[in-house]
């Protein structure tokens, strides 16, 4: 392990730092609270202090205020700072027109194809479980390229979804395109053990880094269908003492990054 | 639901007593302007300017089988189930919110096949508003394609695009009975001024053929002309206007006050082991119990009130 990390970190705190690192200076990102608001937090103070977040409640680049962070995407601490209000639908529809760069999703299943199922565990006719559903997680994946931000465990990363809430690349090569779904789709996964991207031809998940200290084998293991890893994947730098400082500071109570 | 025939909304409207009259009256009378099995349209989102006075309104009056839709739902959406006001609301996310994990009473409701959760992508809730509001039988829209949750509801029509060939997904307009929306501040005739994040109140409250305004304040239609430019919901479209101070409580209503996350807090717990007994005993405790709305709030506890009042206000502190 390279020693610069000052101390321990949580799974949830690699996950920030990893999604922070996938972004870009000057994008637009549309993000939800928890994990997503923090990597988008984490950017901006870290190498994209121009990129703008948007929420889902209608909320145009706010700066959240660290130790008050939102509880959903819709109440007034999010809208701390931010450069304009609008309605539900229309900052929606900034992902229909073209004005989103990444949007930031979780789930509790993904498929090979970065399918994402966040409705139903079971049968959706008789589900062991009702998830809360789709939110506007539908609309951004179906509108814009998705960094998706979870656990890695065996039975989220499964072979089939139970059911395809927010399409990722559907049964692969141009089959998202076909479904008259032209634009975006899953770029980045990250998880506690590694980073993954998608083939460009077959639109099959990838490892493309591994997190620090984690094997391929210990991937392969945790994931329930074949992943492509080559022999040389690189591992990823851990989480940077200042990355570390900077999540603590916005979220003092580790109410998202327990 | 199929859209309302376009002569039948007119009708409807034509119907309604749009003049600017006072229409001001109680939780209690508001409610019976709802019929059961209506569709009724909530304002806010998750957990901000949930319209709470008139559910419990609703609750206390034994409305039953209404068709309920909201953008996102939150507690709300357990109180509907659990009290029978309603087994079938329309949304796309449901649970008190993403801190508290998924809702166990919908769960509970949704799983036994007691209650229907029909899911529908946000963006498609609110162009199905925007269509009901504009008039219009359908919206297109290029998301909700090549999902599962296109395939499990009714309505929705994929189509060939007649200029450009593209596939795209119509969505039939939603034009509900009844909306129920609260704001920060109304006059006695429904214009009403809303602060901060309208959510796609503006929206439901043109589609709706009947309109329920409640307000933390009323005010006078002078201080109203004063800035008709913040006047977001016009007179025209409100039937009943009810002063309901703290009526989103345990909710936020922006700029007023925040969530009352202690009182969240313990619902979530409550209703965490046993959602049946959790819900029933608070329906109980807040909602049947208490002789009116200031009993509800007395019963929220003015220690709770306070402090959520409190950060309320941190939002014009700079």
């Amino acid at each position: 392990m390279p020693t610069d990390a000052t101390r321990p970190y949580t799974a949830s705190e690699l996950l920030a730092v990893s999604s922070a690192r996938a972004l870009k200076d000057g994008q637009i990102v549309f993000a939800g609270v928890g994990v997503p608001l923090l990597a988008a937090t984490l950017a901006q103070r870290t190498h994209a202090p121009g990129l703008t977040i948007l929420f889902e409640g209608g909320v145009i680049g706010p700066f959240v205020q660290p130790g008050a962070l939102p509880p959903s995407t819709n109440e007034q601490r999010c809208a701390r700072r931010a450069n304009m209000l609008t309605p539900i639908t229309d900052v929606l529809l900034l992902l229909q027109r073209g004005y989103v760069d990444v949007g930031f999703m979780g789930g509790a299943q993904i498929d090979r194809y970065g399918n994402l199922n966040s409705s139903f565990i079971g049968d959706p006719d008789a589900p062991k479980t009702r998830l809360p559903g789709t939110g506007g997680g539908n609309d951004i994946a179906s509108l814009a390229e998705i960094i998706v931000a979870m656990k890695h465990e065996k039975r989220r990363f499964v072979e089939k979804v139970d059911f395809v809430t927010s399409p990722g690349y559907l049964s692969g090569g141009d089959s998202r395109a076909r479904a008259g779904l032209p634009a975006g789709g899953p770029y980045k996964v990250v998880t506690d053990l590694a980073v993954m991207g998608f083939d460009p031809e077959t639109k099959r998940m990838r490892v493309e880094t591994l997190q620090p200290g984690v094997t391929p084998e210990q991937v392969q293991a945790n994931t329930g269908f074949d992943l492509a890893i080559a022999r040389e994947t690189p591992s990823a730098e851990p989480p940077s003492a200042d990355e570390l400082a900077i999540l603590a500071d916005l979220d003092p109570e580790r109410l998202y990054t327990a | 639901m199929a859209p309302t025939p376009y002569l039948e909304l007119r009708e409807r409207t034509k119907a309604r007593d749009r003049s600017l009259r006072d229409k001001r009256m109680s939780l209690e009378e508001a409610a019976a302007l709802i019929a059961d099995g209506e569709h009724v349209a909530l304002g806010g989102c998750t957990a901000s300017r949930t319209p709470f006075a008139m559910i419990w309104a609703l609750v206390r009056a034994g409305r039953r089988d209404l068709k309920v839709s909201r953008s996102i739902v939150s507690t709300e959406g357990d109180i509907l189930y659990a009290s029978g006001v309603s087994r079938h609301i329309m949304t796309s996310w449901f649970s008190q919110g993403i801190v508290w994990g998924v809702s166990k009473v919908m769960r509970a409701h949704v799983e036994s096949g007691r209650a229907t959760l029909e899911e529908w992508s946000h963006m498609a809730m609110g162009l199905r508003y925007r269509a009901g509001a504009m008039g219009a039988p359908f919206m297109p829209m290029r998301a909700m394609l090549g999902s599962g949750v296109l395939g499990r509801v009714e309505g929705a029509k994929p189509m060939e695009c007649p200029f450009t060939g593209e596939p795209l997904l119509l969505v039939p307009a939603l034009n509900p009975d009844v909306a129920l929306i609260h704001v920060q501040r109304c006059d006695a005739y429904g214009n009403a001024q809303i602060d901060g994040l309208s959510f796609m109140d503006v929206d439901i409250a043109m589609a709706a053929n009947r309109v329920i305004m409640t307000t933390e304040r009323i005010v006078s239609n002078d201080q109203i002309r004063r800035a008709p430019d913040q006047t977001k919901i016009g007179f025209f479209t409100v039937d009943a206007v009810v002063e309901a101070p703290f009526g989103c409580a345990p909710h936020e209503c922006y700029g007023v006050y925040e969530p009352f996350f202690p009182h969240m807090d313990a619902y979530a717990a409550a209703t965490g082991k046993d959602p049946e007994k959790g819900v029933a005993e608070y329906l109980d405790r807040f909602y049947h119990e208490p002789k009116d709305w200031n009993g509800y709030l007395e019963r929220i506890g003015v220690g709770d009130m306070l402090d959520a009042a409190r950060r309320g206000r941190t939002i014009h502190a700079d």
